[in-house]
Parts: structure tokens; sequence; C-alpha cells
């Protein structure tokens, strides 16, 4: 049994840590809402990455990172109906 | 360690990025000189901007090993220098500081925070720094914020402490900017979202209600601690932050720029508000609102002004006006906020206003802009607006406000700097029929866009030429006394006479100066105090001050075939092979050494090095002979003509010159002996100061002449003057001190020698053909020239014509009226007066308007018009995506140009209304083009290639082979052979290579007989292609868009299967491996160069060169891939790469080889820009590795130098 505690609190040290860290009952949109936004972070850190988007949407670089900020918040639409 | 592979490459970049990620101005050296530093890709580059002369140079450029992502200036209070902290992905900050004496910078701090990469919530994304330099904020784009106390010990050495947390979690930041509070607790302002609520409510409504905060983070000093001390909901729009001067200077805060607003906040201040002013024009949308993409703030004596910038490019001025208390005096509370249209510059993404009243403009793509100030727009007729009209509350409407965008009143550009970012193609042709290849690549975006040609060389300063009477053979130039400054006369020596001109306001013959003008000449030389000597075949001249004349004449029968001198000694052969040497005596007269020495074989050559300072005479003699060979004779007067060293060339050398020049291996400079043979080679030899040994040649081909070497002087520098069929400069690089050939960009000389007077000091004369020239050399940093072409709209891909030096590019612009829309919108008769001028579209750029394409064709001619010769503009808001040059069977083999479009495309996600596929026919020489049809296809064909007399086209995912009908194009064949897109094809025999956008490269055989496309290799890994190009014919080279090169080979028995005749039903109904093709590709090498290859090919660079792959980066880079012959180099670079990897450890912190194997493992891959930098190490380093390899220090920089010349510049 402590066994069993020490993990649990080993995961939520994880999780609180680690942004994204699934646990048992993970959502298909929560999941996917943390691809979502690790991607777009990377797209904005990797500065090629973001000039290649930019000349490719034709807008200026600091347009396409700021819309990409914006989409993180809610990357794949609203979250399902909690059903219990 | 790299995984071992049976293949091996050596890379190198020719041509490091030149996109600038972000640029800070800063007394980095501690003077009181400003200076910039950029980082572009993973290079720190440290620039001096000059405002003399209105020039920005290059002081020191370093390759990081990590990828810079922001970088920050800092000042500790009472220093006058300034720091940078470098935020890149090695989960670590480093503070580093530039040492001027070494010209080097030097890491002063290195801390660890956490994983390396580039992550959602690990540091790095944001950098902001206290502006008393108490301490800076690193936080991430997600959650994370490290706050580090900066302070100094007792020995004024910076400190820094341990981080202090300010995580919030799901917690978004836009902006980070650290707060101007003098020096009280130092607080930043973030500009944040929380989505926890967002992530919860089904309903949308916490989504729709949500709030951007303006969030000020404390840092109490004496408590150590961060507390959020303020947060207040702004304009829900706002992306960036502009530090609002604080203290004694104004009254803190920030700027929240948002759409079409800019808000004045601050904890203690009511909010105030201005509007962006829009656009007015025809052709101008006057609804569209504009973001903040950029901006300066700057102080001067006691007043301070921001100049932002939209994303249209416009700059504008913002002052903030504050409420004055009885007596006049101005009081710390605002009163109004005020915008006024200043001037409009390229899109930038860094602004830089220098003290000494310069702008550096660090342009998002295109040229870097260097400007200085006129006026700061302070009386000018711009209309201001102010906070009074426009409502504080972000939600209240209110009435735009507009401006007339005009040409540049406050600035003045007065630098534009070279840059090639974004490197959309490339392309390596010898279309000159130089003996190098040149680069042809498109660049730049918008009307900014250009087409640029390459060429290895130096850039000649071309002073004065003129012809003269009859083929000069030989120049010189020389003094009258030692002390004189700069030349006096030009010696011409010509078939039977001599020419004597003298250098003053004009250059004219003169008679009168004791040189023998009825013979040819052999040298010329100001000797000792105020004497001149001159060489001509039967005899010597020596000609004293008052014009006396000494002549020694040569013994019967012989005469002098080469000569050599210098300001004491002259030494001459004898057409009998004796040399004859004489040295200068005490009272100025020479005197002849008793003892002529006899040399085996005929001499063809001489050289004498300079007299030593301190010395009297040089120490050596070098002569070449006919047998091949050189021999050095000592000129000691104990062992005088004795000999001391002999080397065998192999050709007879037809030049020599003994040089001192600087050395990178012993940091000093070193004694050279410089060969030029027959047979136009360039041998560099080390001679040993004492023994009079040879060491250490390195050798490269000049070109089909034989070679003649000059010593002259550039840039204070020694530098060897090398002439053959191409002229070339061999001059020790500015920054590495490491030896540089480099042809110069001129014609072909046959003589030279160096030229100073008053109107140019460092100089060059040169005989070419009948012509007297001289030129300059000004810039040795530089040597891969440019020369742009302006195109239309961004370019996207181009073609070369198949047999004539023409290019087709096709180009296009999203959000951007066409030509004919916006002549209607022109031709609109309610036009208001002013509205009509048409603004130059390369320094305002096109009108945009959101779901409009603009796009053309465009005929370059890079070498005689050097322009474009005709647009074909694209209507019906098509769009070019793809083209090529296409040769039909059916057509008798006649070349058509065919251009893929699309029509309404929507980037992403991706969508259109149609695709088409234009055919034209080339005429004049292909200076034309006709149009002949265009076909409706489902999607835009994104890839295009010429395949066995018919057209290969990429449809979406389907590979489709089209035959040129009369109507339209007749469809033949066609197969699904990737899972996403065709973004790619490469083809050689019947083997197709198919890139998919997302899942690698498909291998397909085309089966005639059966008419079958039918893919049979494919890869495990997915990766995004942007580029491929064939190796060999199993082989497959190519890029992907997160900066991956990848070499991959199809296994040899499914390649040979897939040839097999006959073979078609048997490789249809093989059995699918895993969902997939029945075989799989092999990696062979795999390395992360940081830029997004756009290019890759396989080609030769240099005259002679082994092929290499050349790629191309978005941001400018160049590069190259030199396969390894043997194992043993191998062995060698790796073992080097591993010392140099902990000797000299990137400086941002980031693990080398994690770096290189980014996102999959480095294999089979040496990584040059490492190795090269083993020349910059000190000395005790050096010799450390040396000893390790069982190599000297002059082996392993020649191992190092002999990897880059020999196939590159």
């Amino acid at each position: 049994m402590a066994d069993k505690l020490r993990t649990q609190q080993q995961l939520e040290q994880l999780q609180s840590r680690y942004v994204g860290t699934g646990h048992a009952d993970t959502t298909k949109h929560e999941w996917t809402s943390n691809i979502h936004r690790d991607s777009y972070a990377s797209y904005i850190g990797h500065p090629p990455l973001l000039a290649y988007m930019s000349v490719g949407m034709g807008e200026c670089k600091e347009r396409v990172r700021a819309g990409m900020i914006e989409k993180m918040i809610q990357p794949v639409g609203k979250p399902p109906e909690v059903q219990d | 360690m790299a995984a071992t592979s049976s293949m091996f490459m050596y890379s190198l970049t020719i041509q490091p990025p030149s996109a600038v990620t972000q640029a800070i101005l800063g007394q980095f050296a501690g003077t009181k000189e400003q200076q910039i530093v950029t980082a572009s890709g993973s290079r720190l580059t440290i620039h001096r901007p000059d405002p003399s002369q209105g020039k920005i140079s290059t002081i020191l450029s370093q390759d990081v090993f990590g990828i810079i992502r922001t970088l920050a200036a800092f000042r500790l209070a009472g220093s006058n220098k300034d720091y940078i902290i470098i935020g890149s992905d090695s989960g670590r900050i480093t503070i580093i500081e530039y040492v001027p004496s070494q010209n080097r910078f030097n890491r002063i701090h290195l801390e660890t925070f956490g994983k390396s990469g580039i992550r959602r919530v690990i540091p790095g994304q944001y950098l902001a720094v206290d502006p008393k330099g108490r301490a800076c904020l690193i936080a991430s784009v997600e959650k994370n914020k490290l706050v580090y106390v900066l302070n100094r010990n007792a020995q004024a050495e910076l400190t820094i402490s341990s981080p202090l947390e300010a995580h919030k979690p799901q917690t978004l930041v836009f902006a980070l900017v650290g707060l101007d509070v003098g020096y009280e607790n130092p607080v930043f302002a973030a500009l944040e979202v929380d989505y926890t609520e967002c992530d919860q409510d089904s309903t949308g409504q916490a989504y729709e209600d949500l709030e951007k905060l303006l969030v000020y983070y404390e840092l109490d000093l004496g408590l150590n601690h961060v507390v959020r001390k303020w947060s207040d909901p702004v304009d829900r729009t706002a992306t960036m932050l502009f530090q609002v001067p604080g203290g004694a200077d104004g009254p803190s805060g920030v700027l929240v720029c948002g759409l079409d607003n800019i808000t004045y906040r601050h904890s203690n201040q009511d909010p105030f508000r201005v509007a962006i002013p829009r656009r007015r024009g025809a052709t101008e949308n006057p609804e569209r609102k504009r973001y903040i993409i950029a901006g300066v703030m700057h102080k001067m004596r006691g007043a301070f002004f921001f100049l932002l910038q939209s994303e249209d490019g416009d700059m504008f001025k913002i002052t903030l006006e504050m409420v004055d208390d009885d007596a006049g005096q101005s009081t710390p509370e605002v009163k109004r906020l005020k915008i006024k249209y200043f001037d409009t510059v390229p899109i930038a993404s860094n602004l830089c206003i220098l003290k000494s009243g310069f702008l550096f403009v660090a342009s998002e793509t295109g040229n870097h802009h260097f400007y200085q100030f006129e006026k700061l727009g302070d009386d000018d007729e711009e209309t201001e607006f102010d906070s009074d009209s426009f409502p504080p509350d972000p939600t209240e409407p209110y009435t735009p406000v507009y401006f007339h965008p005009r040409a540049a009143e406050n600035v003045n550009l007065v630098e534009s700097i070279d840059s090639m970012n974004p490197q959309m193609d490339c392309r390596i042709a010898n279309l000159t029929e130089e003996d190098a290849p040149q680069i042809y690549s498109i660049c730049g975006t918008g009307a900014r866009s250009s087409f640029r040609t390459l060429k290895h060389g130096l850039e000649v300063n071309d002073i004065v030429g003129s012809e003269l009477p009859g083929g000069p053979t030989a120049v010189w130039t020389t003094k009258i006394t030692r002390a004189d400054e700069y030349d006096a006369y030009i010696v011409l020596s010509f078939k039977g006479e001599t020419l004597v001109l003298s250098i003053g306001e004009t250059v004219e013959e003169v008679t009168d100066t004791g040189f023998l003008s009825s013979a040819p000449t052999l040298a010329v030389q100001q000797l000792g105090e105020d004497a001149l000597i001159q060489v001509h075949p039967h005899g010597i001249r020596h000609i004293r001050a008052d014009r006396r004349v000494n002549e020694w004449p040569t013994p019967q029968h012989r005469y002098i075939v080469a000569a050599t001198t210098n300001e004491r000694q002259v030494a001459v052969a004898l057409s009998s092979g004796e040399i004859v040497y004489f040295e200068m005596d005490t009272d100025g007269s020479l005197a002849e050494y008793d003892e002529k020495r006899e040399m085996s074989a005929s001499v063809s050559c001489l050289s004498l090095g300079e007299v030593p300072e301190g010395r009297t005479r040089s120490q050596f003699l070098a002569i070449g002979c006919a047998d091949s060979t050189v021999r050095i004779l000592s000129l000691d007067p104990e062992s005088t003509l004795e000999n001391k060293s002999v080397q065998a060339l192999t050709s007879e050398p037809s030049a020599l010159s003994i040089m001192a020049m600087a050395d990178s291996t012993s940091g000093g400079s070193t004694l050279y002996l410089h060969i030029g043979l027959h047979s136009g080679v360039y041998l560099r030899t080390v001679l040993d100061e004492v023994t009079g040994e040879l060491s250490d040649t390195r050798t490269r081909f000049l070109g089909p002449k034989p070679a003649k070497l000059f010593r002259v002087s550039v840039k204070g520098q020694p530098a060897v003057l090398a002439l053959s069929s191409r002229s070339w400069l061999g001059y020790s690089d500015p920054q590495t001190k490491g030896f540089m050939l480099t042809p110069l960009d001129y014609n072909a000389l046959e003589y030279a020698s160096n030229f100073s007077s008053e109107q140019c000091v460092e100089g060059m004369v040169g005989i070419e053909k009948n012509n007297l020239r001289i030129f300059s050399i000004d810039k040795l940093g530089n040597n891969l020239l440019q020369q742009s072409i302006p195109l239309t709209y961004t370019p996207r891909k181009f073609v070369r014509h198949p047999d004539q030096p023409l290019f087709y590019t096709i180009e296009s612009d999203n959000n951007t009226l066409s030509p004919s829309t916006k002549q209607r919108l022109l031709n609109d008769t309610t036009l208001v007066n002013g509205d009509a001028a048409v603004l130059p579209p390369e320094d305002f750029g096109y009108p945009r308007a959101q779901g409009h394409w603009a796009s053309c064709i465009n005929i370059v001619d890079p070498i005689t018009a050097k322009a474009v010769l005709q647009r074909i503009d694209l209507e019906e808001n098509e769009a070019a995506v793809s083209l090529a040059a296409v040769s039909f069977s059916s057509q008798d083999d006649e070349t058509f140009l065919v251009i893929g479009t699309g029509k309404d495309i929507v980037v992403a996600p991706r969508s259109f209304s149609a695709g088409f596929i234009y055919v034209y026919r080339f005429l004049e020489d292909g200076k034309e083009l006709e149009f002949i049809h265009k076909t409706k296809v489902e999607q835009p064909p994104q890839a295009l290639l010429g395949f066995q007399g018919r057209l290969l086209a990429g449809i979406g995912n389907e590979l489709r082979i089209y035959d040129l009908g009369l109507k339209q194009l007749l469809r033949k064949c066609q197969a699904q052979v990737v899972p996403n897109l065709v973004v790619g094809l490469q083809t050689q025999g019947s083997r197709i290579i198919v890139s998919d956008v997302q899942e690698s490269v498909v291998y397909v055989v085309y089966k005639y007989q059966e008419n079958l496309l039918i893919p049979f290799v494919d890869d495990v890994v997915a990766r995004w292609t942007t580029s491929t190009t064939m190796v060999d014919y199993e082989t497959v080279a190519g890029g992907d868009k997160f900066g991956n090169i990848w070499l991959l080979r199809c296994p040899q028995k499914a390649s040979e299967e897939a040839d097999e005749d006959g073979s078609g039903a048997h490789l249809i109904h093989e059995r699918q491996y895993l969902q997939g093709a029945p075989n799989r590709l092999a990696l062979l090498a795999h390395f992360f160069p940081q830029d997004v290859p756009t290019s890759i090919q396989k080609t030769q660079l240099v005259a002679g060169g082994r092929d290499v792959l050349l790629w191309t980066g978005l941001q400018g880079t160049l590069g190259i891939f030199v396969p390894f012959v043997s194992r043993e180099d191998v062995d060698f670079f790796q073992t080097l790469e591993q010392h140099l990897r902990t000797e000299d450890a990137p400086l941002a912190g980031r693990d080398h080889l994690i770096y290189r194997g980014y996102y999959v493992p480095v294999k089979g891959m040496i990584d040059g820009d490492l190795c090269e930098r083993y020349a910059l190490l000190p000395n005790d380093k050096k010799q450390m590795i040396a000893a390790e390899l069982d190599r000297s220090v002059r082996e392993i920089e020649r191992k190092i130098s002999d990897m880059r010349t020999r196939v590159a510049y």
C-alpha cells in the first residue's frame, strides 16, 4: 500500500513539474490539446521554423508568433461535455 | 558517439545564415562606442558601426553550436561595460562578455535550469533585464519564469544568484519586458492569458470571456522573493510591450500594443490609448487594422520617444506628455499619449537607435538597413493624434485615424547590408565560362525579393585604367628615398626599352631619372637611403642621389636572366647559370661578393626576402631552377651562397617570393616561401628562419598559365598577388589569421606591383594587355561577391533554360492585391486628392488584402542584361506553385516551360478551388514565352518534372504522366504513391524519387511496357521533406522542415529487382511490408545544420575540385558536405572533433553532439565548422590536442584547411 501511495505521489509530482504528463483518465481532448500546445511552442521557439511558416503564410513573423500563442489557448476547440 | 556508417561526410558552412533573430545594442567593449550584437541561427556576431563613414563592419562572429533564441544586454550600476545574456536551447542561462583585446567572447556564467531543447515550459523564449542591471527574468511560453539576481562581489566580478521561481501553471505569456523603476525593487511586466477555465468549460463561454492580463512581477531584493504584485486586464489582442522610462527620466510603466491600438499602462497611472493610424490610399482597405510588430525606445537628455513599426513597415513616433504642476515643471503624471507617422522602413525583427544618430534595421527579410537620422520628425506637417480623442477602455469604439505614407524624410539610408534571407531556391551553374561555377539563388519576400548571383572572389576597386603604346611586359613602382611616404615613379619595361612615369597630380613620362631607357628592365629597387637600382639584361645600374651612375656590366657573352632585390641586397642570375650576389656597403655603394656560385641547371627565378627590422640583410636567397627544384642558399657572411635546402617540384618554377606573413599556428609572423609553377600551380611552404628548411607545403591550382607572384600590401598586411589565367590574392583572414587564397573579381593581369600615392595609399598597379591599371582591395572579410536583380513578388522556385543562360522564376505573394485589381481600384474616379499617388513597392510594400494572391512568372537574364526580360502576371487569383522545363518527345523533343498553379489557395489549413497546368513555348532563344494552353487538374500540382519525353506531375497524393496535346495535356498514367502530398520529384532512368510533404521519400519505378508506376521502397521515419537530390542511382540526399539533412539508400537487391525486365507484375504483387512498400530505405548519414534546407544538389564548386553536396538554407546559409575518401581521415577528424567538444565547449552551453543530433542522432557526419575552430584555440590547447593525435599543430591545421580549400572557398 505504501508503495502505491509513493507511486501516486511521484506521479503527481511529475504532473506538476512536467506539463502534459498524462494520467489514467486522460481524455482525447486533453491529450490532443497538449500535443498541439507543444507543437505551437516548438514552432515559435525555433526561429527558422517560424520564418518558414511566416514566408508561407505571407505574414510577418511577429503576427504568426502572436497568432500561434493565441491558438495555444484552445488549440483543438471546446472541451467535450463531462458526463457523469 | 556518432553511429558508424559506411559513408562519412564533412560538413562545412560556406556562408553563414544572414537572418537576424535578434539584435541588441550596447557598449560591449567597455568604451563609449556602441556595438551591435546579432544572433543569426547559431551564430553570434558583434558589429561595429562606424559613424564617420556610415558603415557597419563585423568584428567577430562565432558559432555557438546551439539555437540562439533571445539576447539581452545589461550593465551593472557604475560600470561602463555591457554584458550579454543568451537564452538558447541549452536549458541554461549564459552570460558572456566581449573581450576586445583578444577579440573573443568570454563566458562568465552558465547556469542550468532545465532540460535542453526548445520546449513549451523550458525558459528561454523570453528574456528581460532590469534597466539597472540588477536582475533578469527568463521565461517560457507557458508557465515557467525564473528570476536571477545579478550582482557583483568584492573583486568587482559579476555574480549570479540561484533562480527564484515565479511560475504560474496554465498561463501563456505573450510578451515580457523589464520595467524601469529606478532603484526601487526590480519589476517585470508580462502579458499573460490563463487558460485553466477554458480547458474546463465545454460551453465555450469561458473562452469568450477570457481576459488578457498585464502582470507585474516584483523581485523583493530584501526578502529575495518574487511576488505577483499587480495585474489588470488589457486589450484582448495585445501582443507587445515596451518599457517606458521611469525613475528620474519618466513616469515608468509600459506601452501595450494590440490590434489597431496602443495603450499606456502603469499601476499608479490612468490608462491612455491611441489608435494606430491606418494608411490612406486608393488601394488600401480603410477597415484594415494593423499590429505593432517591432519598436524601440530611445532616451536622450531627459526626453524620450518611441519608434513603433506596424506590419506595413510604417514607423510611428510615440511621445508622452506630462501634467505640469503650478510652477510649470512637469510631474511624473501622464497627461496624454501622442502618435504620428514618422517614416517607412523595411519590416524589422529589431530596431536599434545608436547614440551617434543612426538607426539599424535588422530586416525580417532581405537586406538589413543602416539609416542616419536627419531629424526626429519634430516640426513637420504630419498630423499628430493624441489620446484625448480615444477612450482608454479597449472595448469602446472610436473613429479610426489615417495618414498618407510618403517618402522618407527623417531617416536617410547610408548602408544596405547584404542578406539572402529567406533563400527559397538555388542552382549552381557555370554560365560565364569561367573556371569555377557561380551560385544563382532567389531570395527575399514581396517587393524586396531578388535574384542573386554569387561568385567566389574579392571585390576590387578600380581606380584608373589607361592605355599604353605597345605591350609592356613588366611594371614596378619605386620611391626615390627611403623616407618617402609615397611612390614617385612607375617604371614600365617593354620588349627593348624602358619607360619611366612620374606619379604626381598627373602621371607623365620623365626622362632625366638616370634610368637606362634603351633596354628592358628586370628589376627596380630603391636602395639604401637615397639610391635607385635598375637591373637590365646587360648590367646593374646604381643611380645615386646626385644622379651619378655606377654601372656593373655583366661578364662577356653573358646576360642577366633573373634578378631579385631588396633595400640592401641584389642577386642576379646569369645566362650561364651563375649567381652573382651584391650587398650594400656602409658608404652606400654596391659590393659584389667575390665568388660566383654556379647552378647545375639554368635559373628561372630568384627571390630575396625583405630585410627584417634591425638586421642588415635577409638571410636567404631562393633560387628556382629549370630542373624543377627550388634551392635555398644562405646569405650569412660566414656561409655565403652555401646550400641550405632543396625542394623538388612537379614543374619548373616560374616565380618565387620569400615573405613573412601572419600565421595562425604560431600566432605571430612566419617566413614563407611562395612558389609559382609553370603549370599554374601555387605552393606555399614554411621557411625555417634559422635552418632554412622548407616544410608544410600547401598547394593550389590557380589556372593554366604560369604563375607569377608579387608582394603587395593590403589593409596594412603583407599579401601575395598571384597571377595566372586569373588574379588571386593570398592574405591572412582578418578574423582567424588563417591563410586565404581568393580570386580577384577583375581582369586577368600579366604583371603587377604595389602602388602607393596620396590619392590611393594602398593600391596596386598592374598590366592588363595594353592597359595600365591601378586598383585597390578594400574589403578582405567577404569572399563571396553578390550581385542582385530585383524581382516582383516572393520567389518560390526557378528553373534554367536547357541551353541558354536564362532563368525562369515563379513568384507569388499571399494577401496581396493583384496588379489588375490594383489598377481597377486606381481607375476608380471617386479618388480624393492625394490618394492616387502610387508608392514604390520596394519601400512601402504592395497593398494587402486578405485572400488575394498576386503572382507572376519572370524571365531573368543574370549575365548580359542583368535584369528581368519579361513578366507574365497570373490572373483570376491564381498563384504559381511549381515549374519545370520539359522536352516532349511527341513534339520532336522541343522543350516547353510548364507551370503549375492553384486558384484561391489558403495555406493553412490547405484549401483551394482548382489547380492548373500551363504550358509555354520558348521564343527568341527563351527570351520570351508564348502561352499555349492550360489544363485544369483537381489540385494545384506541387511538383513537376520532365520524364522520358513526357511530363511527370505530382497532384495531391497522385503521381501522373502527361503528354502534350493540341488543346490540353493528356493524362497517360497515374498512381497513388504517397500518403499525403507530392512536393518534389527527382528522376534517373525509369526510377522516380517522390517526396511527400510529411512522409519522407518513396522510390517509384515506371514500367514502360505495362505503363505502370510502382512504388517499391519507402522510409521508416516521417520526414517533412523540403528538398531532395539523387546522389547516385540508389542514394538520395534531402532536407526537412525541421532543419535536418539526411542521406538514404535503397537496398541493393530491391534496386536491382525493380529494374528487371518484365518485373512489373511481380513488383505489384509483392507483399507489402507493414502497410508500406515492400522494402525500406537505409539511413546513411544524418545531420542537423539548424537552418531549413531549401535546396540541395551535387556539384563542383572549384576548378578541379571533387563533387560535393551543396545545400542552401532558408535563413541564407550555404553549406557543403564533402565525402571522405579514406577511413584514416575519418578517424582523424572524429578524434579531433571529440577533443574540440571538450576543449572548446560551445559558448551557450549546448552539448555539441546533442545539438547536431537534435532530432535524430548524428550519423556519418563530421562537423567541419567545429574542426575549424581548432585554429582559434590558444596555443597550449592546440599543442595538447596535437600531442593526443600524434601529429604536429601545423599538420592538423593543414589537414583542416585542405578539407575546405580542395573543394570550396
